[in-house]
């Protein structure tokens, strides 16, 4: 039942425009500060005027962190993140909905949990994992002696090693791995109907061609919804990129907005900060902006 | 064209059995439909002509070819499908050539190809639109089109009307009896739709409750019933059935206050038989006649060519429909004359056909 009474109407619009002013608040504290100088920044209270340093703010921001390639990074990282996710998912997704095999229900769960495993709780053993990925193998041949056969008849010690470290490989795959997306794709799956998959076997399509010519066209939407939300979850990740990225050459400008926040004791540039992470604020907003018509379709309308 | 022939074939779901051992042979050329009630397993039977449900027993041949380990697209059979299934992301041209694209057919001769039947169907102003902007018959135009192109031996047709308004059904009935005899490869079509069944079929086959209850052409199955379930579930409105018992010299009806003199041809006194007799073949005469039945009128269905007439037998519920201009008022009396040729009898056991009886007209208890 929708009720529309003029009290009713005014308190509505009361309660979102609080929520609105709690969401946009600390935004127009940063723009504002972004166009700050040093003095202005640092008054007690701040000038909730804005000054006039703005566009010198940005480019020494982007001078100091030299954020130029570190976006680029983090967009080479997050688009990684978004592609991978979006083909892992579907694929998976497929597997699982449209196929019957010996063990389909414990994929599906071992999937499922995954979800319990955010990558927070299995940092270690994935950082392990990513310093040297052959290093299960490594486990496996040490704990069944075959490393230890091979050594006595060949005189050769076996030493598996291949790492991810400070490369594009390690930032995104570990990310990739997770289920979310396959549950989005199997909710979307499931409401295609039966008679097209019939339709498609009639016509003589086999499995992959039905996914590519089909299904995938069908998911459209939820792909853009999917490598949306994927797009700026990877782009906000801090954790893991602060671990694994020892190298300057793979920092991301998330981590790296770090150097422009003043030190203890050190000239408290509040303002170039606060420039540096409206840059970084840009892409994922550009990308909703692009993306927003698809990606609200894809998550609430389920077409037929 | 091909001849299609099913052996003793049976589908199992886990534990329920949904067909017990279909047998039936299917001539080249030839449009069948296949007729029941909802779940009596003729979807079933057709999707597993189609290789779209595994056979779970007996066998399939198409032109003398087993079937039952083929893929669908193997079997050279093309579906029109109840909801259309039409690839909502695709126009109406690529629709109707994706079997041809799967084929590996180069696009200049699919697009004649589709050119050709676009053209036969009518559908040629339409070919860049996707099934959205379609109506429910357009739609329908393009689900048969997609399987006209690929040229198969066998069209198989699963309740493809059931969608349409009533209009365009009959539309489209004619269109697809029209195309069979133009295409004249062997077609299977199933619907619950009687009418439909009757005026498509050049032999119908009646299922119940996964099993086959009656094989022949529309006049045969509407004259000569096989069994009570057959009698009363083709024609409308439904035969009126009368429960009866065999007595010494005749049967008795409706618990003894009607009775048909008959020769009783070697059934044992106390037999339970039903007789039937078709609405339309119910002659209506003034209460009273000599040798008629005499009921009161329930209620009047108005037709506009003919009315179906409710009356109230002993007790027992009996239709008329004539094309008379009589225009009983509920309440009043009729007398109902009916020809001992019109009668059908069925066990009331097994329920099937007894053509042992021969009746004389129905007269009232002494």
């Amino acid at each position: 039942m929708v009720e529309r009474t003029p009290f009713l109407n005014f308190f509505t619009h009361l309660i979102l425009f609080i929520g609105f002013v709690f969401c946009i608040a600390p935004f127009v504290v940063v723009v504002i500060a972004a166009s700050h100088n040093l003095k202005d920044v640092n008054d007690v209270p701040m000038s909730l005027l804005p000054g006039s340093d703005f566009w010198v703010n940005i480019k020494t921001a982007w001078t100091t962190a030299d954020l130029g390639p570190k976006l680029l990074n983090s967009f080479i990282m997050a688009t990684g993140v978004a592609a991978g996710k979006v083909i892992v998912s579907a694929l998976t997704a497929f597997s699982i909905v449209y196929f019957r095999y010996p063990g389909r229900m414990l994929i599906f769960w071992l999937i499922f949990i995954t979800l319990m495993l955010p990558l927070e709780v299995r940092i270690v053993p994935t950082y392990a994992v990513v310093a040297n990925v052959l290093e299960p193998y490594q486990a496996i041949l040490d704990l069944t002696g075959i490393s230890w056969l091979i050594e006595k008849v060949s005189g050769v010690q076996v030493q598996l090693s291949l790492g991810l470290l400070n490369s594009y490989s390690g930032l995104i795959l570990p990310l990739v791995a997770t289920a979310t997306g396959t549950f989005l794709y199997r909710q979307f799956f499931l409401t295609v109907p039966d008679e097209l998959t019939e339709a498609a076997r009639m016509d003589g399509a086999g499995a992959l061609r039905f996914f590519i010519d089909i299904l995938l066209p069908l998911s459209r939407n939820n792909m853009a919804a999917l490598g949306t939300i994927m797009f700026l979850w990877a782009w906000n990740q801090y954790l893991w990129p602060l671990l694994i990225t020892t190298d300057q050459s793979h920092a991301m400008a998330v981590t790296e907005l770090k150097q422009l926040i003043p030190n203890v004791g050190g000239i408290p540039e509040w303002h170039i900060a606060m420039a540096g992470t409206l840059i970084v604020m840009l892409p994922p907003l550009i990308v909703v902006v692009l993306m927003q018509r698809w990606f609200v379709r894809g998550l609430i309308a389920t077409e037929k | 064209m091909a001849s299609i022939t099913i052996r003793g074939v049976k589908k199992n779901y886990a534990k329920t059995q949904v067909v017990h051992g279909v047998d039936l042979d299917f001539t080249s050329g030839e449009f069948v439909v296949i007729l029941g009630p909802s779940g009596c397993g003729k979807s079933t039977l057709l999707r597993m002509i189609a290789g779209l449900e595994e056979i779970s027993d007996g066998e399939i041949a198409i032109d003398g070819t087993v079937v039952n380990r083929l893929e669908p697209r193997e079997r050279g059979c093309a579906m029109v499908f109840q909801n259309y299934a039409l690839y909502p992301h695709m126009s109406v041209a690529q629709n109707i050539g994706y079997s041809l694209k799967v084929a590996g057919v180069p696009s200049a001769e699919r697009q004649q190809r589709i050119q050709a039947v676009a053209r036969t169907l009518e559908l040629e102003h339409l070919l860049d639109r996707k099934p959205m902007a379609l109506s429910g018959g357009q739609r329908q135009r393009v689900a048969m089109g997609r399987a006209m192109i690929r040229e198969p031996k066998v069209f198989l047709f699963d309740e493809p009307l059931s969608n349409l308004d009533a209009k365009l059904r009959v539309q489209m009935r004619s269109e697809i009896r029209k195309l069979h005899r133009r295409l004249n490869a062997t077609s299977v079509f199933v619907t619950h739709d009687q009418v439909e069944a009757m005026t498509l079929a050049d032999r119908l086959v009646v299922m119940n409750g996964g099993r086959v209850e009656q094989v022949g052409t529309p006049g045969e199955i509407y004259t000569r019933p096989a069994s009570r379930f057959v009698a009363t579930f083709v024609g409308a409105p439904a035969m009126n059935i009368l429960e009866g018992t065999v007595d010494l010299d005749g049967l008795s009806l409706l618990g003894g206050s009607r009775r048909l003199a008959m020769a009783r041809a070697g059934l044992p006194v106390g037999t339970k038989v039903a007789m039937g007799i078709r609405p339309e073949a119910v002659r209506l005469v003034a209460p009273g006649t000599a040798g008629a039945l005499d009921a009161t009128v329930d209620l009047v269905e108005e037709l506009g060519a003919g009315r179906v007439i409710y009356v109230d037998l002993d007790g027992a519920p009996f239709s008329v429909m004539t094309s008379e201009a009589v225009h009983p008022e509920p309440g009043s009396q009729v007398g109902l004359r009916i020809s001992p040729d019109d009668m059908h009898f069925f066990s009331s056991e097994t329920g099937a056909r007894l053509d042992v009886f021969k009746a004389s007209v129905p007269e009232p208890a002494l």
